[in-house]
């Protein structure tokens, strides 16, 4: 019998598809980019080895337009974890709980998540558009005529009009995550809960939030992971404008490498965006330590 | 006791209520508005009609962005793309994970964590190098341009999901079908292909709507008109049709109508799946 699971032939066909692609696709790359990151070059001829210049240029040049990228992300970021997470527990606190029409409830809120960025960027854009976005069109009809901004326009409105389509898309996420782990909690500790007269909202705050911190780990992560290398939104919704004011690191590298031929300067970008998400989720994990291990 | 508490009607559960529906609407809300004006003319568009339903219910919308605007021919690339991404990661992401947890062989353990830490690797690390790579390959404006990536991008979740699948089958079925004299491709094939079926779905649906959703490496890789997936092009689409609402609209509910569909035929099948690929990751 081992002799059939050893069979070294079978693993090789077995592993070895995946196997290359696997490297030569994700794995090899990342040390390129590392690479060309050293590099002045502008994907014609031959690039110049300049060792750090462009991270040099990218952390400490005085009109970088890199650290107000950076800034936004996290500011993203931080929306994504003190706005989104906190209604999305309640969300699922409230679903788990057992109400009328919890699976309605539940199939609704996880529509957004199914669905394309670039559909929700151009569907969000058409509703701020300035005459016939629905935005301001509501705010037309009840009377609010001098709220009506030009929302993607505005450098002071821009950052909260981009957020609002992300936390529409990834609210029922986050919620489901947690929806699921709050389910998975056994009803007995509920019982016993109730036996010893707890209220709903103490045995929340009590049972329910201790018992999913592995899950409220993973959305964490997701959530400040994902800001930090966001692209697609902000690149359909205003590609970084107006003047730059919702640049992010993702599409200051896009513009970079495709616009201004920067290869170098756009992979120090690239490996910046990747280093920084290794770092983030290693930290995660050491500030909030799996319970059971 | 259990019943009665919950049929009661308390003020409390009145106020859930309302706050559900609210979030309902706002989820649902903007769906309905992108599909209203989809079908509706531009007089009804910019100001006669805003926000109610249709009066005269403009179909030839849809056949302005299928025809006209090359969305039929975006989806057709995109059916393709992902439909041929998601069958190569299954055929090699079940092999590679039965290789990896069943079989025993030097080194298994280092190359799963190698695949292990392909979850952590963001899509912008390869953008460039893949972009040369291919370019000088001559593979840019192909379909494998878009497949090759997104399949090996796709193998650390679909292995991880599979692995775990596999190590919950019991060996017995696979020892007696060894000695029964079948080869190890046909044990694999016949006997734990059908017994992963639930994992199969679970990969399946998680690749097919990541990919489908999938815009940089869309965007780049590709630049033909005739080979654009339906996130890239619709993205092309936007300047031409900036004031043709409803052509536009109806492209973007096009791009939207597969997966939904996937998702209210089996939506309990999609919030697992999307519930697994998370934690895997």
């Amino acid at each position: 019998m081992d002799k059939i699971f050893s069979n070294k032939k079978a693993v090789c066909v077995f592993i070895l598809p995946a196997l290359i692609l696997f490297i030569a696709i994700v794995f090899i790359p990342v040390f390129m980019s590392g690479y060309y990151s050293l590099l002045d070059w502008d994907g014609i001829g031959k690039g110049k080895f300049i060792g750090l210049q462009n991270y040099k240029e990218l952390f400490f040049s005085k009109n970088s337009s890199f650290w107000p990228a950076a800034r936004n992300s996290f500011l993203y970021a931080a929306v994504s974890i003190f706005i989104q997470l906190p209604i999305s527990l309640l969300l699922a606190l409230v679903l788990a709980n057992g109400v009328k029409f919890e699976g309605f409830y539940r199939c609704v809120f996880f529509i957004p998540v199914i669905i394309s960025s670039v559909v929700i960027g151009q569907l969000w854009m058409k509703i701020y558009n300035t005459d016939y976005g629905l935005l301001n069109t509501i705010l037309r009809k009840m009377g609010l005529d001098n709220c009506c901004r030009m929302w993607l326009g505005d450098k002071n409105t821009v950052l909260g009009a981009t957020f609002v389509p992300m936390l529409w898309q990834y609210t029922g996420y986050h919620m489901l995550l947690m929806y699921g782990a709050i389910k998975g909690i056994s009803p007995e500790i509920y019982e016993a809960a109730k036996i010893d007269g707890s209220g709903s909202v103490k045995t929340a705050f009590k049972i329910t939030i201790p018992l999913i911190r592995p899950m409220l780990r993973v959305c964490l992560t997701f959530s400040l992971i994902g800001s930090l290398k966001i692209f697609d939104l902000v690149y359909v919704l205003t590609n970084g404008g107006p003047a730059g004011a919702s640049e992010v690191p993702a599409t200051l590298m896009y513009k970079t490498i495709f616009l201004r031929n920067r290869y170098g300067l756009g992979s120090a970008m690239a490996v910046f965006i990747v280093i920084e998400c290794l770092l983030f989720t290693v930290a995660i994990q050491k500030i909030f330590p799996k319970d059971d291990e | 006791m259990e019943n009665k508490t919950a049929k009661k009607i308390t003020p409390s559960k009145i106020i859930i209520q309302i706050i559900l529906l609210i979030w309902a609407v706002i989820n649902l809300f903007p769906i309905y508005w992108l599909a209203s004006f989809s079908l509706k003319n531009n007089t009804e568009i910019f100001g006669e009609n805003i926000i109610g339903l249709p009066r005269h219910w403009i179909f030839s919308n849809y056949k302005a962005a299928l025809v006209g605007g090359k969305v039929g021919l975006y989806l057709m690339n995109s059916l393709l793309v992902t439909g041929i991404t998601v069958a190569l990661t299954l055929v090699f992401g079940i092999t590679a994970a039965y290789a990896l947890t069943r079989m025993k062989w030097k080194g298994q353990k280092a190359i799963m964590l190698l695949f292990l830490t392909g979850l952590m690797i963001p899509i912008h690390s390869a953008l460039l190098p893949l972009f040369i790579s291919m370019s000088k390959l001559s593979l840019l404006n192909t379909y494998l341009a878009l497949i090759i990536p997104y399949t090996a991008f796709g193998f650390p979740m679909a292995i991880m999901i599979i692995s775990g699948f596999i190590t919950s089958i019991p060996k017995e079925l696979e020892e007696s079908a060894c000695i029964d004299g079948a080869s190890i491709y046909r044990t694999v094939y016949s006997i734990i292909v059908p017994m992963l079926l639930p994992a199969i779905t679970t990969v399946a649906i998680f690749t097919f709507i990541q990919y489908w959703n999938e815009l940089l490496f869309a965007q780049v890789f590709i630049n033909s008109e005739n080979l654009k997936t339906l996130t890239a092009g619709i993205q092309a689409m936007y300047g031409q049709y900036q004031t043709d609402w409803g052509s536009i609209g109806a492209a973007l509910m096009i791009a939207t109508l597969p997966t939904l569909a996937i998702y209210l035929c089996m939506s309990g099948q999609v919030q697992k799946s999307f519930i697994v690929g998370a934690v895997k990751g």
